[in-house]
């Protein structure tokens, strides 16, 4: 039932990429405006473009940040407040240092694949901790412990991958091409992981999946189309390519 | 200690005995640049130990209204409203320039109020893309009378909807900064239609004369290091600095909190605050510029012959934008846009009908509108804070520090912000 949803949900998606993004232009020319780009940029038009983030697949970029916003609005976010509603905040909290927990596994491979000493040591003594004395997760009793998030984007990136053309995924939103890889790579050594740890049925491992997301989604503070900016798209690329960029460099 | 001395003698002659009489005023930074861009350390502001129930909820202003689709999701206008479990008075609050129902100031004030026993309702400014796109009548905003009217429908409509859930007993209504000026105009307005009959009002840090505040803030961005030409690279150093702090920010929103971060992480000279004041109106200035364009269809920076859909690249258009201010909009656009509606229009009178002093007398005889103010705000030209003590008398209260907003979240500030409203309930004096 979930694979059916998702073959669906990639076939509505990629109905959805034939959109262009070209501007309609009435008539031959294009009328100048009172202000035209020659009129104030001159010299600097090229400049400029040379600071944009890499972006040759825009149309589909753009047309699937649309498609986030709309599924935030009618699904993402209605089963955050939905989740809110019915779990106890302490239950709630819980969940998340559980999840925290199994994401910290993920930073340990990618810790000792960055050949970092200190992320590895941090990480191990928090997972031993964390996984013990604090039931499986669900306390972060080693929360005086530095912790980091390292992915298999960063790694690759720490190994000197450029991130290449900025990407927007469906549901998880802005990405790059090396980032994508990093996140497939992540997810199937967290599913590796899983399916050699524990004997969850396949509805166990879609329940705890959803439960992820969800818990992910609710720890994201950022709400589509409410930065008071009709640039919102080009802003939230500039912030995300900087922000893996400084990520890779910590 | 000579300044200081100066100061208290102003406040003397103007017949401000408030903070003189009592208490120093002691809000940490005494540097206009410094106090705009900080605002108000966490320890120093006002702290109200409890949840405000605040609801999200958005209404069609305009049902025959076309919206581009550009702007899709900007068709329906969004606020919030947070109601007490009684009967109670309420308070409109107005965001200021490029500031949204949700931003940091207003939120802090709606739990203010919200403590204090009043419903509040939080409206975004005006020229915030949201409100043009679906709420003003014309979509160019920053017009004294017409803004004002445009909010008075917003305020009427939500009226209605709350009074579906709640009982209302008294109007309030407050804003800063340009939602300030709004303030007074709706006011104004209201004094005409009295459908609020507001209790009382309170403008905090509301420019005098818009021409001039705006004209300021302009002229803030000629202190990028290599001028306005150098903006580009500029640009691209604020946003990688912006980006340091994003990886650490909870949130992401364009309104005069961002600032406070950026200040926190690099520690700049007066000269960059002054930057950093003129690029955060210039983001306001930008976006609203750009949606109303596209709105109006007015061919400003987007050529008239030139449409564009849901994902359109805005390309060099938006780095036009970001190459004009405040000012270039009124001259360029706002003026010859009212112009071609009504040709009697003159500019000079135009920019003077921009401005408080406009309704003088009748802010001087509204004994219900009350003022919050600083004696150091950036937005004001040299003097023109005098005509706050001058029209309202001892409904000004004047802070000798604070430049524009820095001491909003202050608790002294806060504590006379609440009372302005609530000795009015309690009849007690102020």
């Amino acid at each position: 039932m979930p694979r059916t949803a998702l073959y669906l949900l990639l076939a509505s998606l990629l109905l959805m990429t034939g959109c262009s993004t070209a501007q309609k232009q009435q008539g031959d020319t294009i009328e100048d405006a009172f202000f035209t780009p020659e009129h104030i940029l001159a010299g600097d038009v090229t400049e400029y473009q040379d600071q944009e983030v890499y972006d040759p697949w825009q149309g589909f970029n753009r047309t699937m940040y649309r498609f986030n916003y709309h599924f935030d609005k009618y699904v993402f976010l209605p089963a955050v407040i939905a989740y809110f509603k019915i779990t106890p905040d302490p239950v709630e909290r819980g969940i998340h240092n559980f999840f925290r927990n199994i994401q910290d596994l993920t930073t340990l491979y990618n810790s000792i694949l960055q050949l970092s000493f200190e992320k590895t040591m941090n990480t191990t003594t928090r997972l031993l901790v964390n996984s013990t004395i604090g039931l499986l997760g669900f306390l972060d009793i080693a929360s005086d412990v530095p912790r980091s998030d390292e992915d298999f984007g960063q790694t690759l990136g720490h190994w000197g991958v450029a991130p290449g053309p900025y990407l927007v995924l469906p549901v998880l939103g802005p990405s790059s091409v090396r980032d994508g890889i990093g996140q497939g790579v992540d997810w199937l050594y967290y599913n590796e992981v899983r399916r050699r740890t524990t004997n969850m049925e396949a509805w166990q491992e879609t329940g705890m999946d959803l439960l992820k997301a969800i818990d992910l989604r609710a720890h994201v503070k950022f709400l589509y189309y409410e930065t008071n900016s009709p640039f919102e798209y080009e802003l939230v690329r500039m912030l995300y390519s900087t922000k893996r960029e400084l990520d890779v460099e910590r | 200690m000579i300044r200081s001395l100066g100061l208290l003698l102003t406040a003397s002659l103007w017949g401000i005995t408030g903070w003189a009489a009592t208490e120093p005023y002691a809000y940490p930074f005494d540097d206009t640049f410094v106090a705009t861009v900080v605002g108000t350390p966490e320890e120093d502001r006002a702290t109200f130990d409890i949840h405000v129930p605040t609801k999200r909820d958005s209404l069609t202003v305009f049902k025959d209204r076309e919206v581009p689709d550009f702007l899709f999701y900007d068709a329906k206008l969004r606020y919030s409203y947070a109601l007490q479990k009684k009967s109670a008075p309420l308070v409109f609050l107005i965001a200021g320039t490029g500031g949204a129902y949700n931003g940091g100031h207003i939120s802090a004030q709606a739990k203010a109020f919200y403590h204090a026993g009043f419903h509040v309702v939080s409206l975004s400014s005006p020229t915030v893309p949201n409100f043009i796109v679906a709420a003003s009548k014309t979509s160019v905003t920053g017009h004294a009378v017409h803004d004002a009217e445009d909010l008075y429908r917003v305020m009427e409509l939500i009226q209605a909807k709350l009074l579906k859930k709640t009982k209302i007993t008294d109007y309030f209504l407050t804003g800063y900064s340009l939602g300030g000026f709004n303030a007074a105009f709706v006011a104004w307005l209201d004094e005409q239609r009295r459908v609020f009959n507001f209790r009382r009002v309170l403008l905090i840090n509301p420019p005098v004369r818009l021409y001039s505040s705006i004209s300021l803030l302009d002229r803030m961005l000629e202190n990028i290091p290599g001028g306005v030409d150098n903006f580009p690279a500029y640009y691209n150093n604020i946003v990688t600095a912006f980006g340091k702090l994003y990886v650490r920010a909870e949130r992401l929103d364009f309104s005069e909190d961002f600032l406070y971060q950026v200040y926190e992480a690099l520690q700049p000279k007066d000269e960059e605050l002054a930057s950093l004041i003129g690029l955060s109106f210039r983001f306001s200035s930008a976006h609203l510029a750009f949606a109303s364009d596209v709105m109006t269809n007015y061919g400003y920076v987007k050529p008239k012959n030139v449409r564009f859909s849901r994902g359109t690249d805005p390309g060099n258009y938006r780095r036009v934008v970001f190459r004009l201010g405040f000012t270039d909009y009124f001259h360029d656009y706002f003026y010859p846009y009212y112009k071609s509606i009504d040709p009697s229009l003159d500019r000079h009178q135009m920019v003077e009908e921009m401005s408080l002093t406009h309704i003088e007398d009748f802010l001087r005889n509204a004994d219900n509108i009350y003022v919050m103010h600083n004696h150091n705000d950036l937005i004001l030209e040299t003097g023109e804070i005098d005509f706050f003590p001058r029209v309202f008398g001892e409904r000004a209260k004047i802070y000798p520090t604070g430049g524009h907003l820095g001491n909003m979240e202050y608790r002294d500030n806060v504590e006379h912000m609440v009372n302005v409203f609530k000795s009015a309930v309690s009849g007690q004096a102020l």
